[in-house]
Parts: structure tokens; sequence; C-alpha cells
């Protein structure tokens, strides 16, 4: 097996929105440096798991990029709701899910 | 001793301070520092609707709105900017519920028209066309501009601040400014948490937290936080192509490029700087929803935030100097429709800071108004 050190830039990061390493190390490149900076330009983490995924993944590479720890990464705010909820279930006497 | 100097200092890095920078490097004044506490578009403009509507009812709304879509027709071009600021023009449907309502919407529909911004009165069958599984129940009408749209806030931001850099402006983020040293009317510097900037003018964009800016200069800056919340659904295909808005049930939705349905209601709010999302504005959202547009409530609802409008006391913006202190300039007080403003304010505060004067007249959205008694209430602010 050839070593490989590094995960290939074509590797799916964010499932949701189907962004790759290679972008989010363009920009990482760029200057987008947080996070929060990552998703607001490339929706990474914005998608149906709200970042479970890539978000991890997205911290290590700034942390690489930034010469840091993984701990020293700005973690962006976890919003409201955990999980997708279908509208219709909120309104009141109306749930059936 | 200063650590830095610069002909301007931008307080606040939201798409106002980004595009009044960028405005004021294009007419070669180049030696300005944006000071921003976060990263660029982290506070309002980044949690804001998207919107970009020119449907409103005082004339200087009007015509700031109007402009401002010219600029992001072309706004791609113009910035330079690759990924594209994602500028639709998709429409705003808005609805009357009453014919008190509807007799303001006459009104207002006359002004814009008289402004050249093209807007059509609707009948409910009209507006059903255009939004076909509307419940139009107790609808009296409907106005449309079709030149009404949106886009992207982040990327009208970073459009804005890479071209404002590529231009020699220096943005610091992860700076907070803690102090303006003011002698004899005449500003000094700009003191942040990384050091002082020499400098004798000041743009204050700041957003809800202007007022606070201004009383570092010790000037009393009537604006003030005020909580707004948001929710975004999962992706679907094309259903719907407008915003819709109803000032009556104080709500708007609309579907993204993306595919995402995205939307706000207002709720009763203190004045504050509290951004938490609640529970009672899911179920009023869930409940609207329900009554104004009932297929979408089998949507998801993958997101909720909140941002804060920058109210001023008559829901328009405030604008230029603010004497006694010479070359303190206020651009805020957006009051919940700063994004699609900023593209022309920008222009227009950059015009005023280099010459002296503006291609519009804004004389009347000074902070002086107020003490004059001058306002002019703007009808058409949804929350």
């Amino acid at each position: 097996m050839p070593e490989n050190p590094r995960p290939d830039d074509n590797t799916i990061i964010c499932r949701c929105e189907d962004i790759t390493l290679g972008e989010i190390r363009a920009l990482i490149a760029q200057g987008y440096t947080t996070i929060d900076e990552i998703k607001r330009v490339s929706r990474a983490g914005m998608g149906q798991c709200q970042g479970r995924t890539c978000r991890q993944l997205i911290a290590r590479e700034i942390a690489q990029a930034l010469g840091i720890t993984v701990e020293q990464v700005e973690l962006p705010q976890f919003r409201p709701p955990t999980r997708p909820i279908v509208l219709s279930t909120i309104v009141e006497g109306e749930g059936n899910e | 001793m200063s650590e830095y100097s610069a002909d301007v200092v931008v307080i606040g890095g939201g798409v106002v301070g980004c595009a009044v920078a960028f405005e004021l490097a294009q007419r070669g004044c180049t030696n300005v520092i944006v000071v921003e506490r976060g990263t660029l578009a982290c506070g309002s403009t980044g949690r804001c609707g998207a919107g970009v509507r020119q449907q409103f009812g005082t004339e200087l709304n009007c015509v700031l709105a109007r402009e401002s879509v010219r600029i992001f027709e072309k706004m791609d071009e113009y910035l330079d900017y690759e990924p594209g600021v994602e500028f639709r023009q998709s429409g705003y449907l808005i609805l009357a519920f009453s014919d008190k309502q509807w007799d303001q919407f006459k009104k207002n529909v006359a002004l814009q028209r008289s402004l050249g911004i093209d807007v059509k009165m609707l009948t409910v069958d009209e507006a059903l066309e255009i939004v076909p599984f509307l419940n139009t129940e107790g609808m009296v009408g409907a106005t449309f501009c079709n030149t009404d749209g949106f886009a992207n806030p982040f990327h009208t931001t970073f459009a804005y601040g890479q071209a404002a850099k590529r231009l020699g402006v220096r943005i610091m983020t992860h700076t907070t400014v803690t102090g303006i040293e003011v002698e004899n009317d005449r500003i000094k510097a700009v003191v942040t948490d990384k050091g002082k900037i020499a400098t004798d003018t000041v743009v204050n964009c700041a957003g809800a937290y202007s007022g606070d800016i201004a009383k570092m200069a010790g000037i009393d800056l009537p604006v003030w936080g005020e909580r707004h919340q948001i929710l975004v659904t999962e992706p679907v295909e094309p259903l719907m192509g407008p915003m819709v808005i109803s000032f009556h049930h104080d709500f708007y939705f609309q579907q993204s490029v993306h595919g995402s349905f995205l939307g706000g209601i207002g709720l009763p709010e203190p004045k504050g700087y509290n951004i938490m999302s609640t529970v009672e504005f899911l179920e009023r959202m869930a409940a609207t929803l329900k009554q104004l547009l009932p297929p979408l409530t089998q949507l998801r609802v993958v997101r909720q935030w909140a941002g804060l409008y920058d109210r001023s006391p008559d829901a328009q913006p405030i604008l230029g100097e603010c004497p006694p202190v010479e070359k303190f300039y206020n651009a805020n007080g957006f009051s919940g429709h700063g994004f699609m403003v900023a593209p022309i304010v920008g222009v227009l505060l950059a015009e005023l800071i280099t010459t002296g004067k503006t291609s519009i007249d804004i004389s009347k959205l000074d902070m002086g108004r107020f003490a004059r008694g001058e306002l002019v209430f703007e009808p058409s602010v949804v929350g």
C-alpha cells in the first residue's frame, strides 16, 4: 500500500451540501479561517445534519493550516432544532408524527 | 502613540461597512481601516432575511432601494466576484388583509410608480396565479414588483470586502473598538483591543451597536437593537417564485436559489442584544404558515436563528454627519432593511466623505431630524 499521509482532495467533507476537502482547503487558503466563515461562504454545515459530520473535519483542516490545535479553533453556535422537524407537527393540535 | 493610522476608520464589517470601505477606495481614498469585532457578516447582515425590495412607503426608502437594485443587477462584474452574489429578481408579493391596508398600499404604489418602480396592484385571483397554494381567505388584494428579489448576504459582504482589500483597504477582524478619542469636537483616534488607530474620520456602521459606538464619541444616537428570528427548511424543488409578505401577519417567507424556504415573523421584543432562538417563534411560524401557505407546513425546519434590527425611531436609516462632532458619520438605523440598501448607502457615504456632496439628497436622513421633529415614518416594515 502506498502511503497516503493526507486524504484526497476529492473526499466529500460535507455530505449534505456536497463539498470536498479540496474546496475546504482552497477556502482556508483564501483566508476563510473559522468554521463559521467557511459555512457562510460554502454552505458546509448548513444542511440536514447541521454540521454533525463536517464540523470536526473542517476544524482539523483549519488547525493544520494555521498550525494550532483543534481545541483552539473557534466553535460555531449549535442552532435549534437539533434534528429536522416537520412544521405541521409543531402546530397545536395537529401533531401526527 | 498610535499603532496604526488611517484617513477613515469604518466601524463594523457588515455589508454596510464593507460597501462604504469599497466605495471610498474606489474614489481614491484607500487608506481606510475596517474594524470588525468578529468576522465579516457575522452580525445583522449574516442573520438577515436576504430580501431586496423596492416596495416602501417613504420616498427615500424607495429611492435607496431602487438605486441599490441597479447596483445588485451588475454586482458580480462591478466587484469582480467570481462566486457571484446570487442576486435573483423573482419578485415580492405583498398581501393586503384589510381595506385600510389596501388604501395604504394604493398610496405606496402611487409613490413607487412615480419613482419609476414598476409595481402592480393585483386582485386576489391574480395573486393566486403567482402563488397557487396561497390561502386567500380574508385577503383583499396584493401588490407585486417583479424586479424585487433577494441576494446572498454573505457573498455580497465578502464581495465588497475582497474588492476593498484589493484596492488597499485594511480589514481588521476579531478587533473590538473600546473608545473614540475626541478633542474640541474633532476625532483624534479610534482605540481598539489591538491598538490605537490615529484618524480624524469615523463611519459608524455598527448596526444595533451603533448607539454604543456613538456614545464613545459623546453622541446620543437613537438606535437600538431588537431581536428578530428566522427559520430555514430543507431544500425542495422550486415551488414558489416571489417573496411573500403580509404586514397584517407580520410575516415573510421565500424560497432561496438553494431550494430551502426561509422566513420570519414579528414577536413583541424588548430593546436589547438578545439573539437566542425561541420555541414560541417556531410555533408562531408554523401556525401562520398553516394559515397562509398550508402545503409548506409539510416541510422540515432544519435550523432557526436570530439577529438584531438596528432600529431607529422612524424606521428609516440615519445617514451623514452629526454635529457638533466633526467627521463622525452614521450609516445605521436601517430597521430591518439595511442589507437591501447597502450598495447605494456605500456610494452616498463615500461621496459625502470625499466631496461633501451626495448624488441623492439624503439630508432628511440626518440625525438632526429627531431634534427638529421631522420624522417620516416608514409604514412598511415587517416585525
